[in-house]
């Protein structure tokens, strides 16, 4: 049958299952616009194209499904950087569809011409310029096979208007995608498996640390059923909470620069790590030269490239998490670590009180109780979308994940903005949820326009903005480190109340302890968005923190007593 | 011991790899991307047509140490565009560069010139009045060689194709092979003693 190259994006995307693309019209992508009426398609338009690419994402991480943005050429399509480098840094499959000026205009530096595909090259998996009709469909088959396969990430299709608006046949193919190049299903060699099984049979301080990588391969159960045989605890990275639900007896929470104190103690203690679906991060390992000196390392990653990156490891194992460990699971007996349990139990001591029980209860509001009445109130089983800062590592503190894909946010690239985009793509990813926003008072500012997208798609989602008044993390790191010299970091915030209402949402203000379960609940039963502006404590800070590079365990401490600032209910 | 961490003690030293890559636009691009991203230094890339149609072959040096080799070989296959990957620096291979140089030579210089290049087994390929177009190739070393004993006559142009390399034996690497196993060798735990 005959179809124009803009016809045939909507065909291919139908067949891939796609229910909603998040997007920005303007000239060049025009054609694909027009024939997008005539598909079943829900289209949401965003008020800036990174919207449109963090929605993507959000939808991506909630659903575990190919996420969709599309923008126009040149300002559109740059507009989506962000949000695609974002998405490559966690490993989140989107597609991301851009219009291109005419293919005989390409290089004549034309109205809204941008090199997109070059622009995009280093923070994208793969990305293709089509400039023929008869190249849509395989070349948007190939991007969604290459962003979901493997280790997920985003792909980006530039499509010239004139490819867009030509006729040609079109079959649908649907025949396994082929590309010779490209071969995500690596396996690893029967040695390695026998090699790593040696090493954690003799291990005495063994130590799991669970990353992103348990998520996307699904392989929660299967990380379960390890923990169970070996009785192996298990610290989480940022992006892998509620990789093991936070109320498993082995599960000692997250690692890492503002991880748990007697985690990252027991990383430093162990004499074996196995390293499941993570990277290594800089923000979790802190000194390389002084990192977990005592342990021998097993790494299983799908991405050949991340074994030996930062840290030198003496198993590396590529492959499917999942399949990794039902392959290694039953080559090892059932184990015990009592001593070695009892040790991180006596580590844990007094700091096991959290910090939280300490916090002066005086009607003062901090991001801590905010969070923490949070969790109670959903029952821990709403999903949070966060944007990055020190409400980002309070929630991760505070709100416990007992379930995998309830905590969305930007790890890698630490991208302030993506919250509220990302929760309007995870409202779509998963629409019986509860969806929850925590955000500051600075990371909202920067895509905050996006609360017109949730009026006009009229959308329920609730939005904690953790107001001090500061850039809170930046003003962390003054208080620490540049003698309390706040460049740029206090804020003139506008009335968030009162912009919620210009929206057409609900806007309520919380600026006491005892007023939180009240609010909360009264935005959980509003039918449609709901921003509260939680009045925090202005210098508060998050703890424990190792400083950017240095030991793992060389931590900051909260000091005692608690200095308040905030005057509270200004 | 435990495997330690931070950066390699080992010394870098000139890696040569063989790339077969599909022969579309932007593959030259997103190779010499990756080579910049990841901040590992390109000594030489030379690219051409292999006898398969749609098939292109890259040869890469670049100064690296062996874990870092591993890495680009990795990251090289990460590359939906190529096709297969061939760290050919320990493996017995035929290796060359070719140059051509414009040396002065005016009568009276010219027969000493073209002695030298008789010992090196240099060609002359373009004669003139003021100086001579020499074409050599071997390794660099040979062609550092020549350009040692030309500089005192003078050496006006130069133009170095960079390095090219194919494995001796009847070896040869598969443009496409189905399945690369996921290697890696520099693993050497020493297991603990039962």
């Amino acid at each position: 049958m005959k179809r124009t190259g803009a016809q045939i994006v909507w065909e291919v995307l139908t067949r891939e299952g796609v229910e909603v693309v998040f997007g920005y019209p303007g000239g060049a992508i025009l054609p694909t616009y027009d024939a997008m009426l005539d598909y079943p398609i829900r289209h949401v338009l965003t008020r800036h194209e990174q919207g449109a690419a963090h929605m993507a994402d959000g939808y991506a991480r909630a659903s575990g499904k190919v996420g969709v943005a599309m923008a126009t050429s040149g300002p559109g399509a740059t507009n989506l950087v962000t949000g695609i480098a974002t998405a490559m840094m966690d490993s989140s499959p989107i597609v991301c569809i851009t219009g291109q000026v005419a293919s005989s205009a390409i290089g004549s530096d034309a109205f809204q011409e941008t090199d997109v595909t070059g622009v995009t090259l280093p923070i994208t998996k793969h990305n293709y310029l089509v400039t023929r009709a008869e190249d849509v469909a395989p070349a948007l088959r190939e991007a969604f096979y290459i962003a979901r396969s493997g280790r997920p990430g985003p792909v980006l299709v530039d499509i010239t208007k004139d490819a867009q608006y030509t006729e040609t046949d079109f079959e649908w193919d649907d025949s396994p995608v082929r590309l010779p190049g490209y071969r995500p299903d690596l396996r690893a060699l029967p040695e390695e498996f026998e090699r790593a099984a040696e090493l954690i049979r003799s291990a005495e301080r063994p130590l799991i640390l669970a990353g992103h990588g348990v998520v996307m391969s699904g392989a929660m159960q299967e990380l379960l059923a390890f923990v169970q045989k070996t009785q192996i605890p298990v610290a989480l990275t940022l992006l892998g909470l509620g990789a093991l639900p936070a109320s498993h007896p082995l599960n000692l929470g997250m690692m890492g620069m503002h991880g748990e104190a007697w985690v990252n103690t027991a990383i430093q203690e162990a004499d074996l790590l196995l390293a499941f679906g993570m990277r290594f991060d800089d923000r979790v390992t802190g000194n390389l030269a002084t990192y977990a000196p005592k342990a021998r390392k097993i790494h299983v990653d799908i991405d050949p490239t991340e074994i030996n990156k930062n840290v030198k490891v003496d198993v590396g194992i590529v492959g499917d998490l999942g399949a990794t460990l039902r392959q290694l699971l039953p080559v090892l007996p059932a184990m015990e670590h009592k001593p070695w349990i009892n040790h991180i139990e006596e580590l844990k001591g007094d700091s096991a009180v959290r910090d939280i029980q300490n916090m002066p209860d005086s009607g003062h509001l901090y991001a801590a109780h905010v969070i923490h009445d949070l969790w109670r109130i959903t029952g821990g089983e709403a999903l949070i979308v966060t944007d990055v800062g020190q409400h980002q590592m309070w929630e991760a503190q505070y709100y416990r994940h007992e379930q995998p894909r309830t905590l969305i946010t930007s790890g890698g690239l630490g991208t302030m903005g993506f919250a509220l985009p990302a929760a309007v793509g995870a409202r779509f990813g998963r629409p019986q949820d509860e969806v929850w926003v925590i955000v500051g008072d600075g990371g909202f500012q920067m895509t905050q326009a996006e609360l017109a997208t949730c009026r006009q798609e009229d959308i329920k989602i609730n939005i904690a903005i953790i107001n001090n008044g500061y850039l809170g993390m930046v003003r962390q790191w003054q208080e620490f480190f540049y003698g309390r010299r706040y460049a740029a970091t206090p804020l003139v915030n506008p009335d968030f109340v009162k912009l919620a209402e210009a929206h057409g949402l609900t806007g309520l203000r919380v600026e006491r302890r005892d007023q939180v379960q009240e609010v909360v609940q009264q935005a959980r039963e509003d039918p449609g968005t709901v921003v509260i502006d939680f009045r925090v404590e202005k210098e508060d800070s998050v703890y424990p923190m190792v400083p950017a590079g240095a030991d793992l365990d060389a931590m900051i401490r909260r000091p005692n007593p608690i200095v308040e600032t905030a005057q509270s209910g200004d | 011991m435990p495997s330690s961490n931070g950066s390699s003690p080992e010394r870098p030293v000139p890696h040569t790899f063989v790339a077969y890559v599909e022969d579309k636009p932007g593959v030259l691009n997103r190779v010499a991307s990756l080579f910049r991203r990841r901040a590992y230094n390109i000594e030489s890339l030379t690219v051409g047509h292999t006898d398969q149609p749609g098939v292109s072959r890259m040869t890469i040096v670049t100064n690296v140490d062996r874990e870092t080799a591993r890495r680009v070989e990795a990251n090289l296959y990460k590359l939906v565009n190529v096709l297969r990957v061939e760290n050919v620096t320990e493996t017995p291979s035929v290796m060359r560069d070719l140059a051509l140089i414009k040396v002065r030579a005016d009568a009276e210089s010219r027969a000493q010139v073209l002695q030298v290049c008789d010992v090196f087994r240099a060609r002359v390929v373009d004669v003139a009045p003021e100086a001579l177009v020499v074409e050599i190739t071997g390794t660099e070393d040979k062609i550092e060689g020549l350009l040692e004993v030309l500089r005192p006559f003078g050496i006006l142009e130069m133009v170095r194709t960079g390095r090219v390399a194919m494995t001796r034996g009847a070896h040869t690497p598969t443009f496409n092979p189905e399945f690369v196993p996921a290697r890696i060798p520099e693993n050497h735990a020493t297991l603990p003693q039962a």
